[in-house]
């Protein structure tokens, strides 16, 4: 079920020196939305994302989530990375920490969680992800998909109103795209509400419940899958479909 | 043979055992020991913050001017005689307060190694993954709780080595204490020489402990080196 609106982007701009990498865009994520971002390498999907909890601070226009501007200097950021997990392409699970430690230390830290309480919800995550019993290993002792699978859990752990994801599966090996893709498949099944790069345009067009397609710093088109697969409009995205299908 | 070994016995009873010459060297021993140990927590503790704060603006342009007073306490620090420090420190800072000559030491020694140690923390920080601050931040930490539970122990580990280098440097660079007319052990060595006439033995002596004590702690780093590699998993 799409909701109402969570995330709303107007005339967002980013510019590192003189290269534009995203020069007026809009976009409106809803609650439920499984939105699927692809576009060719440098076209601005990673800015865009970064910019969503503010990792890149914008250039110019507004960001709104849940209703607060958070491109507004007075807004506490912390409080709304809280709501937005993300997981990037290289995994960023903390060496120095088991996968446990790694799953609590914000639920402690930032919730304030009571240390039993953070841990029966990680246990259970790991379950889910079938990695309970790697819980006391360092991220180091793991293969990539299984760091994907955590650095996912450790994001869900923080309870996200939505979930950020930046090519996690470009660094992997082959075989282990499939097991990170099931996971994100059940955590869109569960209505989580997720904002995808990725180049797997099997899932996209499964998955997603809107792909956007840019380049060069702009939202080029909007679609549902299956109208965007089987009827691109404009020249540039058939161009990238022809490379990438 | 049997000549210089009781020449030897005199010597070393007229430097060592008489009117408890040896004391020179115990307190003077205890004296190093003390100004060295505080002198490092100094540094560590002004290192840590000079560190912090320079590879923030490093990482992030934010902190101009404390950076900026930063790079000149460690310019001015590293660009003059540590011993010039030392004696600023007890006849100017100090001139008009009657300190105790070991505090004196311990503060000099101490803003001394901060500077030392600053370097090494922010090459320990720089080496880490800027990913790491991305991640801590993307969970909702802080900027200072992502420091602190995930940027600095990966730091400090990286820089364990360099930094124990770093006080085994300071623990011989305390021998010029002397100048400030403390008795630490360098000077307690000095001490006898100038009642007994005799510079060979109580230099020596002076000289030896330093090295078991450099070679103890050398040994000890390399220990810790290798443990480190090894739980490099
Ligand atoms: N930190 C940065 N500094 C300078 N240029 C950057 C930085 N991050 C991204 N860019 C530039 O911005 C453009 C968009 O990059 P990015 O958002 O990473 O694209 P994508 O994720 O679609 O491959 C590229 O031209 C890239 O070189
Ligand atoms: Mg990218």
């Amino acid at each position: 079920m799409i909701g109402e609106v969570l995330i709303k982007v107007e005339n967002l701009s980013k510019s590192f020196g003189s290269i534009k990498a995203l020069d007026g865009v809009d976009a409106e994520i809803r609650k439920g939305d499984v939105a699927v971002i692809i576009g060719p390498s440098g076209s601005g999907k990673s800015t865009f994302l970064r910019c969503l909890n503010l990792l890149e601070v914008p250039t110019g226009g507004k960001i709104f989530f849940e209703g607060t501007d958070i491109t507004d200097p007075r807004v506490d950021i912390n409080k709304h990375r809280q709501k937005m997990g993300m997981v990037f392409q290289q995994f960023k699970l903390f060496p120095h920490m088991t996968v446990l430690d790694n799953m609590i230390l914000s639920p402690i830290k930032v919730l304030k969680q009571p240390r039993e309480q953070a841990v029966r919800k990680a246990v259970e995550l790991l379950e889910r992800v079938g990695l309970a019993d790697r819980m006391n290993a360092y991220p180091s002792q793991l293969s990539g998909g299984q760091k994907q699978r955590i650095a996912i859990v450790r994001a869900l752990c923080m309870e996200p109103d939505v979930m950020l994801f930046d090519e996690p599966t470009s660094a992997l090996d082959p075989e282990m795209v499939g097991e990170v893709l099931d996971v994100m498949r059940k955590l869109a099944g569960s209505g989580m509400t997720m904002v995808v790069v990725t180049h797997e345009m099997g899932f996209a067009r499964e998955v997603g419940t809107r792909i956007i397609f840019m380049d060069e710093g702009k939202i080029v088109e909007e679609k549902s899958p299956s109208e965007l697969f089987s009827n691109p409009s404009s020249d540039r995205l058939k161009a990238f479909l022809a490379k990438v299908l | 043979m049997a000549e210089w070994i009781n020449d030897f016995r005199v010597k070393f009873i007229n430097n060592f055992i008489t009117d408890n010459r040896w004391k020179y060297l115990l307190n003077g021993l205890g004296i190093t020991l003390e100004v060295t140990f505080f002198s490092a927590l100094i540094g560590i503790f002004i290192g840590f913050i000079i560190a912090i704060i320079r590879s923030t603006h490093d990482k992030t342009g934010k902190m101009k001017l404390p950076d900026a007073l930063c790079k000149l306490y460690v310019t001015v620090i590293r660009g003059t005689p540590v011993v010039v420090q030392l004696l600023i420190i007890y006849f100017v800072v100090f001139a008009s307060v009657n300190v105790n000559k070991v505090i004196a030491a311990i503060i000099a020694f101490g803003i001394n190694s901060g500077a030392y140690v600053a370097e090494i923390v922010r090459s320990g920080i720089m080496s880490i993954d800027t990913g790491q601050m991305e991640a801590g931040r993307s969970l909702g930490l802080n900027f200072f709780q992502t420091m602190y539970y995930i940027i600095l122990p990966q730091a400090f580990k990286n820089v364990l080595p360099a930094l124990a280098n770093e006080f085994i440097v300071l623990l011989k660079e305390t021998s010029i204490s002397g100048y400030i007319a403390l008795q630490d052990l360098a000077k307690g060595g000095d001490i006898i020489r100038g009642r007994t006439y005799d510079a060979f033995m109580p230099l020596i002596a002076v000289a030896l402990i330093y090295l078991f004590m450099v070679v103890l702690l050398s040994k000890g780093v390399e220990i810790m080196e290798r443990r480190l590699r090894s739980s490099d998993r």
